[in-house]
């Protein structure tokens, strides 16, 4: 028992130091991995799509594809995993992370610019560096997909509007025959600039461990 | 939160108009001082002669001694309170519009001290003229008539996301800090007024409980004075929110402490049970006033659903119903301003989403004005009520009192964000406990509830109001006076003045999501996912019940995106149509741009659709414009109860039925255009129910769009396209010339594939049109028989 914890800590604060997290907070987190993935050592896609309680998201897809994203990994891969083990499921919480106190300005900025290249690669699927208007169409369309019977022209309009605004701020003076290609990353920085992503784009995570009070009826 | 100092001077003042303003002031200031003793005078003569006349009649008997006829006579008496009471707004509004005029003054000295120095001038004036001053700042009056305003318009447009956010924040400093200021201070307070042993004062007097009851009258951050204050630096939202929330919040904990305390001073000692009692009326206090507003608040939701054909008294009802939830809190001595607050909230949303544009403009102005003249008022009479207050001035106690309640603030708030700092996620800095700890100001309730104490009970009433007065003077004047350059000095984030884009909100909402589903799959109930849970509770019964019609099933990015849509056809409106839209795009990117370049290279007249030249848009413009200042001609008249049967629709209705015309002249480059091509609109859409709820009985009467119909796309997040809407009579004009032409202007952004709406969403937003371009907005709505487009 012994030799087996003091292994377990010496590969988390390996983890801890690459992602961020505390040893409780990791710990914690691989219980919740071992819960999802049946005791696996690594987690597929079906495994995150029975999570009865994501059913109500209307992005849910989206949002499990980022797990298995490549590009989430910081490693400059492309493509997708078809199965993920804990360091990669924990490299894509660590974009959840919040700022603490000690956190300096430089350290804000990098942070936000992490969780918006995170919501960048959400929307940009087909990873050509832009997300074009039929992509982001599908962004709206999916938002849109749980609330009733919307029509399709006012989801289109509405990616539309929001594309016609981010050219109109950062490429102002377009000719009419010029072709916004897409929304690059800097344009999409420059959009969000307003919501101050890392004050926003955060979960709480636990120290105490709670994954006790949830049966596993999570588990496939 | 909006501004409602009103508008300001234009540039290029000359320098007669601050003269004027001063000038202005002291007229006003003596008429204010002459008036009063005039009043008192003229009242005992009029009473004495109706009595000699009535002694005389009756003595009398049948016979009329003949007077002759009284041609002109003075009754002061008569129409003495509201001529006073006019008169009083008048000074105070008066007031507000001379510090707007002398610029630098505004810039330097926040308006809260400048009133209470015309109040101080008027109450001298009141005085040296010898009258007796009005209780200007009675209980009664300031609770019933000049709060609720002031916490109605807070609670209305009370942002809610931030609130909710921080709400954990704001209770621990609302009740915790309060109860610790208020025992901080009482028990200081007498420990220092014991203290002197020599000299047996006036201080030996005082015991334990009154200090206490002193110190929770003293303690409680006042809402009044922080809006006022805090609207004149634009902090960012976080601050503001926890300083202004937690002054807000502090009713619950004053009112309990307050009548504990007053019930016990006159026993003289507090037991367990008492305090235990104390604890559990807190939460009756709290959460009873919370109720209450809430059930208010849905009442009013569930009326405004029905108000679809009385538009006219839409406004009223939100009135009516927040001032009721108001009366009903205090009546069962709960905590009213929670009420309030409460009812504003719950309400908005759905009545929001029921009511006409015009009534929400109604409200909106109202709310401002009323709050603003009561944030006024308030701070005269603060004015007035020192002058003429019965003053008992302790130099001991009262600068005792300023400096505790200083040190206490400042430890309170230091300590408390110390143990909240462990449970925020965002933690609050030093500078933020800075802000609010010096955000902390205490305003004209406590002096109301000092005034309310019964002078039997606490003989010491009169020092308690010098040392309150004191006190709220000095957080008023130095603290409000120097938090502005505090903020600058300390370079503290201001509010961001940005107006929130499509994308924004199309991001906040995913986000949303996106946490959500993070979090379920952390496996643990956070924050997003309970609020995630009472969305979809509220949008699958809630909402139901309490929004009119099609509208409930609406979705939230939706609904901001057709209020976004309003927004834009309304400033395009009141700019004249002329005017690209200053402020959403202010460069000349259109659809065209965005859209993937499919065309089929053989069409002559796509090609040319690409290309819509500048001096053709120019012409189009102006032709709109000309054709629009025809329909300004047609003027109807309406019926003062209904208020819909105005020129506006009816212009607009004209316009529609062109549109229709227009359509059939469609038909004819048809196919030149294949883009053109829309799926069949079904034929009761959602939308259009909802129109036709929303018409009144003069409307016309929209067909349906037949299936098929090329429609015109109106799109108008695109600077052309607004004038698409209007774009039909310039179709007629314009069919001479080529047709290419002709498409062109039916979609001036081209794109095979454009954002096409069906016919059903092209009427619904007319209708919507309709529904707002029926209300020009602030600055157009003088004249009734202008017509809608200026």
């Amino acid at each position: 028992m012994g030799a087996s914890q003091t292994r377990s800590e010496h590969k988390y604060q390996d983890l801890a130091d690459k992602t961020g997290f505390s040893l409780e907070q990791i710990t914690n987190l691989h219980k919740r991995f071992q819960q999802l993935s049946g005791n696996e050592d690594t987690l597929s896609r079906q495994n995150l799509d029975n999570i009865p309680a994501l059913a109500n998201n209307p992005i849910r897809n989206q949002i499990i594809e980022a797990f298995f994203d490549k590009r989430n990994q910081h490693q400059d891969e492309v493509g997708s995993f078809n199965e993920i083990g804990f360091e990669q499921f924990l490299m894509v919480m660590s974009h959840f992370r919040p700022p603490t106190l000690k956190t300096t300005e430089e350290e804000k900025e990098a942070l936000r610019k992490e969780k918006l290249r995170f919501l960048f690669n959400m929307h940009d699927t087909d990873n050509d560096g832009t997300i074009t208007l039929v992509e982001y169409r599908k962004v709206v369309e999916e938002l849109l997909s749980k609330s009733g019977a919307i029509e399709q022209e006012t989801a289109k309009a509405i990616a539309d509007a929001a594309m016609l605004e981010v050219a109109s701020t950062n490429v102002p003076d377009m000719a009419p025959d010029d072709f916004y290609e897409g929304i690059t990353f800097e344009h999409f920085e420059q959009i969000l600039k307003g919501l101050e992503m890392e004050s926003r784009m955060h979960i709480r995570f636990l120290d105490v461990d709670t994954t006790t009070m949830r049966c596993g009826k999570s588990t496939s | 939160m909006a501004s409602r100092t009103g508008t300001h001077s234009p540039a290029g003042i000359c320098k007669s108009l601050p003269e004027r303003g001063l000038l202005l002031l002291m007229v006003l200031v003596f008429l204010e001082g002459s008036v009063l003793p005039l009043g008192a005078a003229s009242s005992p003569d009029v009473t004495h002669q109706a009595n000699s006349d009535n002694h005389i009649v009756k003595e009398a008997g049948h016979n009329f001694t003949k007077k002759p006829f009284p041609v002109l006579s003075l009754d002061y008496h008569h129409i003495q309170a509201p001529f006073e009471i006019s008169l009083w707004v008048l000074l105070a509004s008066l007031m507000k519009l001379g510090f707007h005029l002398i610029p630098r003054l505004s810039g330097i000295v926040p308006e809260s001290c400048l009133l209470i120095v015309v109040g101080l001038l008027v109450g001298g004036l009141i005085k040296l003229a010898g009258e007796q001053v009005p209780p200007v700042l009675d209980s009664r009056l300031f609770f019933l008539c000049l709060l609720p305003p002031i916490i109605l318009d807070a609670g209305y447009f009370l942002p809610i996301r931030p609130f909710m956010e921080n709400l954990g924040t704001i209770l621990m400093f609302a009740v915790v800090g309060t109860l610790w200021n208020a025992f901080f201070v009482g028990g200081l307070l007498y420990a220092v007024c014991q203290i002197q042993p020599g000299n047996p004062s006036i201080l030996h007097q005082l015991e334990l409980l009154p200090c206490l009851l002193f110190g929770s009258i003293i303690s409680a951050v006042d809402p009044v004075a922080v809006l006022a204050v805090f609207e004149e630096i634009h902090i960012n939202e976080l601050l503001h929110i926890l300083v202004f929330g937690e002054s807000l919040l502090n009713d619950a904990v004053t009112v309990v402490l307050y009548h504990l305390f007053e019930e016990y001073a006159g026993v003289g000692s507090v037991t367990v049970m008492d305090v235990f009692l104390g604890i559990i009326s807190f939460l009756v206090v709290a959460v009873g006033g919370v109720l209450v507003g809430a059930i208010y608040g849905i009442l009013a939701a569930f009326t405004s659903r029905f108000t679809s054909h009385t538009r006219v008294i839409e406004p009223l009802f939100v009135f009516v119903y927040s001032y009721m939830a108001y009366l009903s809190a205090e009546m069962f001595h709960l905590s009213g301003i929670m009420s309030l607050i409460a009812c504003g909230a719950v309400m908005r949303p759905y009545v929001e989403a029921n009511i006409s544009h015009k009534s929400h403009t109604t409200i909106k102005y109202f709310l401002k004005m009323w709050s603003s003249v009561s944030e006024t008022l308030i701070f005269i009479f603060l004015g007035v009520a020192t002058v003429e207050g019965p003053h008992n001035w302790n130099w001991t106690f009262v600068t005792v009192t300023v400096i505790l309640c200083l040190v206490a603030r400042v430890i309170g708030v230091v300590g408390l964000t110390y143990v909240i700092n462990k449970f925020r996620i965002v933690k609050l800095t030093t500078k933020d406990q800075f802000i609010v700890a010096y955000g902390g100001l205490r305003g004209a309730i406590a002096f109301s509830l000092g005034f309310l104490l019964n002078k039997d009970h606490f003989p010491l009433r009169d020092m308690f109001l010098t040392a309150i007065i004191t006190v709220i003077f000095f957080t008023v004047f130095v603290q409000g006076m120097t938090i502005k350059p505090l903020v600058e000095l300390l370079a503290v984030k201001k509010k961001q003045e940005a107006k929130r884009s499509i994308n924004e909100e199309i991001h906040t909402q995913f986000l949303d999501h996106l946490l959500t589903g993070i979090e379920d799959i952390c496996g643990h109930y956070g924050h997003h996912h309970w609020k995630d849970k009472l969305n979809r509770f509220n949008k699958k019964y809630v909402k139901k019940c309490l929004i009119a019609g099609e509208r409930s099933k609406e979705p939230q990015l939706i609904a901001f995106y057709h209020k976004m849509e309003m927004k834009q056809a309304i400033e395009l409106v009141e700019s004249g149509g002329g005017v690209k839209l200053p402020s959403a795009m202010p460069s000349a990117v259109s659809m065209q741009n965005i859209q993937p370049k499919k065309l089929p290279p053989a069409k002559p007249a796509e090609r040319a659709l690409s290309n819509l030249p500048k001096g053709r848009e120019e012409e189009i413009r102006k032709i709109l414009r000309s054709n629009l200042q025809r329909t300004r001609q047609r003027l109807r008249s309406y019926n003062r109860h209904t208020l819909l049967a105005d020129p506006y629709e009816d212009g607009l209705g004209d316009l529609l039925i062109k549109k229709q015309k227009m359509i059939e002249l469609e038909r004819k480059i048809k196919d030149m255009n294949n883009y053109l091509t829309v799926p069949a609109a079904p034929p009761d859409s959602p939308t259009m129910c909802r129109a036709r709820l929303a018409s009144d009985p003069q409307a016309y009467s929209m067909k349906p769009e037949p299936d098929s119909v090329p429609t015109i796309q109106v799109d108008l997040a695109s600077p052309q396209s607004p004038d698409s809407v209007n774009l039909m009579d310039e179709f007629r004009r314009a069919e001479q010339q080529h047709e290419e032409d002709q498409g062109l202007m039916m979609k001036p952004p081209s794109g095979e594939s454009g954002p096409k709406k069906p016919g059903e969403e092209d009427g619904s937003r007319e209708h919507k049109l309709m529904r707002c371009l029926s209300d020009p907005g602030p600055s157009a709505d003088e004249d009734e028989d202008e017509p809608f487009l200026p």
